[in-house]
């Protein structure tokens, strides 16, 4: 049986990757963050789990306005990284995990999530960034991946608790998967941070803390948060952090905190980065 | 009609949300076509000239020639579709961003190595009202 492990939750600050495919992270303005980066790194070589289910938003790259799925899950063997309007990242393709991700496909659905089902699809900041803060530079990433994309960019997002229901729904089905695998889920984007209209810039380092808090302590309550309170108090983009509600509801109720780390700024953007480990499984 | 919203009481947002979207279409997409290299040349060598496959208003034509920042999200952009252009111009999102907030690049970044802008005072459109009469 599979079994999902522990749950990372990291921003994916576009900012964050180029800094790291220019090799400036030891600059004065970079090192406060990174620095705060390498024990998540060595916690989870130490993991290393078979297999990550990366939850995270496309920002305009593999989907345009044309289609705009709410809820979508990558089946490829292979994940092309996208243009985002400047070369691709110089970072290695991402490999799938066919058999999970059709199992899940399938579960998830049969369970009433209506999940969009992608064959063929590149990848951007929002899925990359995250492995690379908890992977660094390696040739090859270190396991298979399932890129599972929630729209944010288009009105409404899907809401926290429903984005928090996805999280159980994944939980059941990996716990059906027929091979012993050791998942690791990933919730990503945010924290506070707004990056258009004359209020940019805004950030919000009390709601941040309490949301890192609420995580662990009372996830259910934290998911009921509104869209307008996340934008009101996070920002117009903080609204992202609704999918970190998924990888919080494939844990345990019990689940525990091991890290965290939060640093303002990374360009725009609180950057935060949290760790959870499910307590009988780590 | 959709419904009302109560997020149109936070000042200096613009949510790219059914209302904008019904208008923004064109102009998302053609900034979605910067994706591809050979279009981010083409773009380049005339920048009129590729606009028009777009089905464009002239005030989006505008406000994409003249870089209006702020002009494309009243007139549809979404911020992660009109920052292509600002690629395509070697800018990032904090030179962009400070340019819609209306300050200069330093000023901006100073701003944000001093912890962003704050929460307290941009909540809502009137701060002075009491909370049942804001927008």
């Amino acid at each position: 049986m599979a079994k999902i492990v522990a749950g990372i939750a990291s921003s994916h600050v576009p900012a964050i990757g180029v800094a790291m495919d220019r090799g400036t992270t030891d600059t004065p303005y970079w090192q406060p963050l990174f620095k705060g980066y390498g024990p998540a790194r060595e916690w989870l070589a130490k993991l290393a789990p078979d297999v990550a289910i990366v939850v995270y938003n496309d920002h305009a790259n593999a989907f345009s306005l044309e289609i705009i799925p709410t809820f979508l899950i990558g089946v490829a063997d292979k994940f092309p990284i996208a243009d985002e309007g400047f070369g691709p990242r110089p970072v290695p393709a991402v490999v799938g995990h066919p058999a999970l991700a059709w199992h899940l496909a399938e579960s998830l659905i049969l369970d009433e999530f209506d999940m969009t089902i992608a064959n063929a699809m590149t990848v951007d900041h929002g899925l990359t960034v995250p492995l690379s803060v908890t992977c660094g530079k390696p040739a090859a990433w270190p396991f298979p991946v399932i890129p599972l994309c929630v729209n944010v960019v288009q009105y409404p997002p899907p809401t926290g608790a429903r984005c928090y229901k996805l999280g159980q729904a994944i939980r059941r089905a990996v716990e059906k998967f027929d091979q012993d695998l050791r998942v690791v889920i990933y919730g990503t984007g945010g924290m506070s941070h707004q990056l258009q209209g004359e209020r940019a810039g805004l950030i919000n380092r009390q709601f941040d803390t309490a949301f890192l808090d609420g995580l662990t302590k009372d996830p259910v309550a934290l998911s009921k948060i509104s869209h307008t309170e996340y934008m009101r108090e996070a920002g117009s983009e903080g609204i992202e952090m609704v999918m970190w509600h998924v990888m919080r509801g494939a844990l345990d109720d019990n689940a525990t905190e091991i890290y965290r780390h939060y640093h303002i700024p990374a360009s725009n953007t609180a950057a935060g980065l949290m760790i959870l480990e499910n307590g009988s499984s780590a | 009609m959709t419904l009302p919203h109560d997020y149109e009481s936070i000042p200096g947002t613009y949510v790219y949300d059914a209302a904008r979207g019904r208008i923004g279409y064109p102009l998302n997409m053609f900034c979605m076509s910067l994706n591809k290299e050979e279009n981010r040349r083409r773009f380049k060598q005339n920048e009129a000239s590729y606009l028009d496959g777009f089905g464009l208003t002239a005030e989006q034509r505008r406000t994409i020639l003249e870089r209006d920042w702020l002009g494309m999200l009243r007139v549809g952009g979404n911020i992660y579709y009109t920052i292509k252009i600002a690629f395509c111009d070697g800018l990032t999102f904090q030179d962009v961003a400070g340019m819609m907030s209306g300050v200069a690049k330093d000023t901006y970044a100073q701003m944000m190595l001093a912890g962003g802008r704050s929460a307290e005072g941009n909540r809502y459109k009137d701060e002075k009202l009491p909370e049942q009469d804001r927008g």
